[in-house]
Parts: C-alpha cells; structure tokens; sequence
C-alpha cells in the first residue's frame, strides 16, 4: 500500500526526487548498509518532516539530498538536476553549534553574501535580523545569544543567501521544551513570510505533526520509508482538535511498527 | 570569606602586595641573619639597579634581548604558522612529518648552542636562532591541533555556502582555530624570553643574559645578578600580560574561558 503513495504523479516533476536511492557505508572494511531504496518526491515549497527511530539514517538522508555525500545507489535530483555536491541554493542547518563564534550576528547572517555589494549586503543582513528578530543584537557574538536565538540566527544565515530549500537536521534538538515550542512558532512564520522548500528531520512526533504538510516515517536502519502521512489541516493548528489528534495518534502508531520492524 | 565571594578592591591589590611584601622581608632577614657575604640583600640589589640606570646600561640590555625575542619569536611565527595550518589541513602530509617534528621538539633549545655557533658564528645570529627554535615548535604545535579541532560542522557551512578550499582555510578554519593559535603564540613567548637569557650568556655581549654572567664574572657583582634577575621577571611578566589582552578581543573571546 505503501509504494503506490510513494510514486511521483504523472506529469508533475516535482522539486527534489529521490528515486531508489540506498546508501552503504564501508567504514574499514564493515559495511552498514543506512538507507535503502528510498523514494521520495517533494514539490516546491512544501514542508516534510522526516521521522523514525534514532541512528536510523535521517541525517544520512539530509546528508545525500544537500550534497555531502553521494549515493551508493539511486539518483537525487532538484529541479531536474542530479545532485551532485553542496549548494548555496540548498543549505543545511545543523542541530546546534553551527554559527560562528567569531563572527557577530551580522557576520553570521552576511556569511554567504560576500559577492553582494555593501548596500545589498547591509539590506539583506538587515531583513533577515528583522524576520528573525534579532534586532538589537546586530553586534552580539554567538556566545552571549541564548540557544533558541542562535539557532534562529543560523536559520537567518541560512536564508540570506536565499536558498529555495532548507534542510534542517533537528534544529531544535538541543532546546529545552519551553524554547522549542516558541521556535516551532517562529519557524512556521518564517516559512510563511518565505515561503521555501523544507525538508525537516526531527524524532519529535508533536514538532512534525504541527509544522509539515507531510510526514515521512522511515523504519530502523537500514532505513526504507514506511509511511508518508499527510497532514491535511490548515495552519495555524489547533493542537487540541480531534483530528490532530488522531493524525498525531496514527504518527505514533506508524512509529511504533517502525520500532517493533 | 567563601570562594564565591568576590573580594573587595583594595583586597584585589592588598593580598598580592602583602605576599610580595613578606618574601621581601624574608630575604633581607634571610641576609641579615646568615651574614652571608656572597648573596645581596634587597637593599643592595636596589642601589645596584639605580646604578645600572644610572650608567645606562640596562636600557641598551633590555632593548637588545627584546630585539633578539621580536626577530626570533617573529621569524618563528612567520613561520610556524603558515606551516602549521597546512599540516594541519593535509593531515596525510602531517602524518609523514610528524615523527620528526616530534623527535625534535623534546630537545632543548640549550641543546643547539654548539650547533648555533657552528652555523652563525657568535653574534645576534645564533642568538636569534635558539629563540626561533625554541617559539618555533610551541607555535606549530598548537596550529596543527588548532585546525584539526575545527569542528567539521563549520567546514561543512563554508562548503555549504560556496566557499573554495582557500576561501574555507581563511575564512572558516583560521579564525576557529585563532583562539588555540593565539595560547600557542603566548607559550612561544614566554619561552623565548626564557631561552634569550641563556642564549645571551654564551654569544653576545649584550642583553640581560650577558648583563646576568658578566656581573659575576667580572667582580662577582651578585647585586647587579639579582638586579638583572628581577628585570628579566618583571619584563617576562609585562609580556605575558600584554599579549593576554589580545585574547580579550572579541572575535577569539568565545575560545577563552574568562567570562567575566
């Protein structure tokens, strides 16, 4: 049943493609096969969450589409074109630790601008500091931001360089609970102020039912993609309506097969 | 008073000055009581200091050892740092030279002096050499170690964002790693104002090393020995506290642990 879900549409080519993509590691001689025939369509400016049980390869997944890695099997394409390493169209936002420290919240933001001129470089710095609200801390340094402030700074850095997909790696693994309840928030807005491609890896069932129209549930490793859910309400969620209730009781169902698989 | 408690700013002054006071008092009574006649007290070591002012010999020394330190710890960082971020960044090429590195850095820099003679002669030259060697090794060390603690995660943003290798080595892997760079940079120091004392006693004629070994040789002046002593401590310390402030500087503080 599954498979028949799986498949593209006709007609429609869609954003990313993966199509039976698996990925072996062969780390001395110990081969681990991590992903195996993945197949995943994503269209443009959709937001899909990524779940399954932990060291199951959702990183690895993240890894191959943003070009870090390179499938063993399987192609990766966006719009059309084999992925074939990283792009600053595509930009991947690590779970915590990925701004500069010695680099202020400007620095960060203008990271990837160095080609812009001054003007369009100070504009843009000043856009994204303001949708991430960050003003007043323009001349801070990483290390006086609290956690949920620098992963919106790395989310702002992310944008600046105007990406048309976001990979985000947990971005809010490392944030304690009152936090990241106010970032899923903050990123939904942004999504919407901005609308870009989002491909979000979490193991939190809550996070992805609220944020994704899809949720695509990827068993133990090696990992296949059990289930893609589609979260058919409108934002902004009512986390207390009966059906986000039984969309988020049938995750957790779907979850646990995967583990028990 | 608990260890959390933050002292008081006279305490901040008084304690120190207190100690600093009592080792006096301990050596001049130390003199007194033993009537030694070899070890000055701090009495004459301070009449011998005005006397070395007086004839102006100490700023000529104190200006020749902090020449000999700047060209040598100079040439050390000129060196060592290029060189050191490249091993550090081919870390298959870092493995070939690394055994030697390491066979040569446990030696002393007290070690080459024949060999510095041999080469240069006496001079400023075999002198500025042992200061190279000795800034030379701490300064490698500590860039290597310094890129190859980059956290991958950073390389893997500059990647992310464009950059070429050359552009990720100078904008991503030089300022992660400046803050290691910078501790190795302040040991190199203060090791090469160890090693120009000892340089300066066997190859020149000039310097606190040389103002050291000639107060005893030519009249076993031990006044002016203890002088020098002191001035060799006092100019050791002022360079350490000056290149501490560096580390205060706002884009390598986040290395540092001293929040304050």
């Amino acid at each position: 049943m599954a498979t028949e879900t799986l498949k593209p549409p006709p007609g429609s080519p869609g954003k990313l493609r993966m199509e039976h993509v698996s990925m072996v590691f062969d780390r001395d001689g110990k081969v681990t096969p991590v992903l195996d025939d993945i197949n995943l369509n994503v269209s443009d400016g959709e937001f899909v969450a990524v779940v399954g049980p932990s060291g199951c390869g959702k990183s690895t997944l993240l890894n191959l589409m943003g070009g870090f890695l390179s499938p063993t099997g399987g192609s990766i394409s966006i719009d059309g074109q084999t992925v074939s390493g990283p792009d600053p169209r595509r930009i991947l936002v690590f779970q915590e630790r990925g701004v500069f420290p010695w680099l202020t919240v400007e620095g960060n933001i203008g990271f990837g601008l160095s080609k812009l001129s001054r003007a369009e470089r100070e504009q843009r710095i000043a856009h994204y500091v303001q949708l991430v609200r960050l003003q007043g801390f323009e001349h801070t340094y990483p290390s006086d931001l609290s956690g949920g402030m620098k992963q919106r700074l790395q989310v702002a850095r992310a944008l600046a360089v105007n990406p048309d997909i976001l990979y985000l790696d947990e971005p809010f693994g490392a944030l304690d609970s009152v936090t990241r309840l106010i970032m899923r928030g903050e990123l939904l807005r942004i999504w919407q102020t901005e609308r870009r491609t989002i491909i979000f890896v979490t193991h939190d069932v809550d996070e992805a039912v609220q944020l994704a129209d899809r949720v695509v549930v990827l068993s133990s490793r090696p990992a296949k993609i059990e289930n893609i859910l589609t979260i058919d309400i409108a934002h902004p969620r009512n986390i207390s309506s009966p059906r986000y209730l039984q969309l988020r009781d049938e995750l957790l169902s779907k979850i646990g097969l995967a583990y028990t698989v | 008073m608990n260890s959390l408690a933050k002292p008081a700013v006279w305490e901040k002054y008084f304690w120190p000055l207190l100690a600093a006071g009592l080792l006096l008092a301990v050596w001049y009574y130390s003199v007194v009581w033993t009537a030694t006649k070899v070890f000055p007290s701090p009495v004459s070591v301070e009449k011998g200091l005005a006397g070395l002012l007086q004839k102006h010999v100490l700023w000529a020394d104190i200006g020749d050892s902090l020449r000999r330190v700047a060209l040598g710890f100079g040439a050390a960082a000129v060196v060592g740092i290029p060189l050191g971020l490249t091993l550090g960044w081919y870390p298959a090429l870092n493995q070939v030279v690394n055994p030697a590195l390491q066979i040569l850095r446990p030696i002393s820099p007290l070690a080459w002096i024949p060999v510095a003679i041999v080469f240069f002669g006496v001079g400023d030259r075999p002198a500025v050499f042992l200061i190279f060697l000795s800034a030379f090794f701490p300064i490698l060390v500590a860039c290597i170690s310094g890129v190859s603690n980059v956290p991958a995660i950073f390389r893997r943003a500059g990647r992310n964002f464009g950059l070429s290798s050359a552009q990720i080595l100078t904008r991503v892997v030089f300022p992660a790693a400046l803050p290691q760079i910078l501790i190795g940079l302040r040991i190199a120091l203060g090791v090469a104002w160890l090693v120009v004392v000892a340089a300066e006693m066997i190859a020149v004629d000039s310097g606190l090393g040389f103002l050291v070994i000639d107060s005893r040789n030519s009249g076993k002046r031990y006044d002016l020995v203890v002088a020098a002593m002191l001035v060799i401590g006092l100019i050791g310390l002022a360079l350490d506290l000056g290149f501490r402030r560096l580390e205060t500087i706002r884009s390598v503080r986040w290395g540092f642990r001293h929040e304050s």
